[in-house]
């Protein structure tokens, strides 16, 4: 490794434990932003002659309060903010330098940053972006195209957002015990957002977004070592390292999607796989009232040790999601409940399941109930209503690969 | 920092309610405040009369125009409020999630900025 390399490779690293422990001592986020570009800047310049330094972390923090300050003292005429500063910066060279802490200490900020940014103060599409900017370090223009937004439009969403931390004083601290669960709920939402845009995206050419799979799951696994043995967390990694599994086999070379039916198992990722089903199996023996992303990592982890289709524990899933519905009762679970049933009651009683669920107004127009409305009704050799279901599906599915998928199976039916 | 606790509430709802549950709801906010005066938070706070007692002003180009009521017709309206001092804005909320009101109604948290100079 060159000496730029490994400059780099701290920078990478660092980047997010220094930026959180700045927000803290400086008390402001677009500061302590500011502060961390200075400080990276010095050390690309005094770390070529001088050598990296032992503890990298504390040198760029404290440059960086030391930078700030600086700063303040040159902008600033206001008297109380230089000293506020100060009493920081005194504050700084107390806790940077105790090694032994280290980890605590800045594993306690990055856990602040996120409570923060996934404060329900915020709207969730500001704790979305404030996640991706501030936790894991995404550009503004990568957030913005992940959410095909414009970037100023993120870029303002971005401001307001760290205007309100500010201006409602909004703490920069982990909540006490008696909020914590509910806010750890609030930040697996953001966690499982960011997973199901990248998982299945909303709209575009592309079936997934692969970049944001990889940040939600490496968000994951950051909250779940530092709030180690909670149900819930452990849960959620669990369901998504093991839909994350299957990332090789869900689109073919071509672009197109493949069924989990005819995905080709052994592109399953047995790394993911294996991880996935230890934690499943972790988060059911933890206690606690049962999460229900573990229920989901549940029934993903029988698909999961199943060689096929048809050697799959459909009776298990079928209760698993009856199970689910309980916890979580919404109409995509209702929907995957359905499809579990036809699998081992028939397409029939499916079929009045999902006939039941669309209608009720909320969902008529989920394209992903035409789909299966029209899958069950080939099966049961219903074709003119299966190819109008399909046809329904096609006119509001915004994914290209999805709509190909859906395009070819009208094809079919025309082809007799 | 100060936060305004702005208390909404159907007032239709409100006016008609019986005797003996308004006294409940009187007694609820006095128990409520007395805490808060007790707790150090409390800086002020009143119930408003009916917005049919309201009028609204605005002048423009130098004259006053006086209209009678709200400017906009609203499911739930401002019926009161409590100024609070808070050390962040999770301490304002649970003040406000407190509040009898919001069991039915909504409370809006504002910040307030700190006085000018």
């Amino acid at each position: 490794m060159t000496a730029n390399e490994a400059m780099d490779e701290i920078f990478r690293r660092e980047a997010g434990r220094v930026l959180a422990t700045l927000i803290r001592l400086l008390g402001d986020f677009d500061r302590a932003e500011e502060a961390r570009q200075d400080a990276f800047a010095a050390a690309i310049e005094q770390w070529p002659s001088g050598g990296i330094p032992a503890n990298p972390r504390a040198w760029l923090v404290s440059a960086g309060r030391n930078k700030a300050v600086d700063r303040v003292r040159r902008e600033a005429t206001f008297h109380g903010k230089v000293l506020n500063l100060e009493r920081a910066s005194a504050q700084a060279d107390a806790e940077v330098f105790l090694d032994e802490e280290d980890e605590a200490v800045f594993g306690d900020d990055r856990l602040r940053l996120i409570f923060t940014c996934c404060h329900p103060a915020l709207s969730s599409d500001a704790q979305i972006a404030l996640t991706l900017r501030e936790v894991c370090g995404l550009s503004t223009q990568a957030v913005s195209r992940a959410f095909l937004v414009g970037e100023e439009t993120m870029a303002q969403r971005l401001v307001r957002a760290k205007k309100k931390i500010r201006e409602a004083a909004i703490p920069y601290e982990t909540p006490p015990p008696e909020l914590l669960d509910g806010r750890i709920d609030g930040v697996l939402a953001v966690i499982y957002s960011v997973f199901t845009e990248g998982y299945a995206v909303t709209s575009g050419p592309k079936l997934m977004n692969e970049a944001l799979c990889d940040e939600a799951i490496r968000l994951g696994r950051l909250v779940n070592a530092l709030l180690p043995g909670n149900p819930a967390i452990t849960g959620l990694l669990a369901l998504m390292l093991l839909h994350d599994a299957r990332r090789r086999a869900r689109v073919s070379d071509a672009g197109n999607v493949i069924l989990l039916e005819n995905q080709e198992r052994g592109l399953w990722n047995q790394a993911e796989i294996a991880e996935g089903l230890a934690l499943v199996e972790e988060s059911l023996r933890l206690p606690g009232p049962v999460s229900p992303y573990t229920v989901q990592a549940a029934i993903a982890a029988v698909h999961a040790r199943a060689p096929d289709k048809d050697s799959t524990d459909w009776r298990q899933i079928v209760g698993l999601y009856e199970v689910l519905l309980r916890l979580q009762p919404t109409p995509v679970i209702e929907l995957n409940h359905a499809v579990a049933v036809s699998m081992v009651d028939g397409a029939g009683r499916a079929l009045d399941l999902v006939e039941s669920l669309a209608a009720r107004a909320e969902v008529k127009d989920y394209h992903l109930l035409n789909v299966v409305r029209g899958s069950f009704l080939q099966r049961l050799e219903r074709t003119a209503e299966a190819r109008e279901a399909y046809q329904r599906a096609l006119a509001e599915a915004r994914v290209e690969p999805e709509r190909r998928l859906i395009a070819a199976w009208i094809a079919q039916i025309d082809a007799g | 920092m100060n936060y305004l606790l702005l208390i909404y509430a159907n007032e239709a709802q409100t006016t008609a309610m019986g005797a003996a549950a308004l006294t409940a709801m009187t007694q609820e906010y006095t128990e409520f405040t007395k805490g808060i005066i007790q707790a150090g938070q409390f800086k002020a706070g009143d119930r408003l009369k009916p917005v049919s007692t309201a009028s609204t002003v605005r002048v423009r180009n130098g004259k006053t125009a006086i209209t009678d009521g709200p400017f906009a017709e609203t499911r739930e309206q401002l019926g009161g409020y409590y100024l609070v001092e808070a050390k962040s804005l999770d301490e304002a909320i649970s003040i406000a999630a407190r509040i009898p009101g919001a069991k039915h109604g909504s409370i809006e948290v504002r910040p307030i900025w700190p006085p000018a100079g």
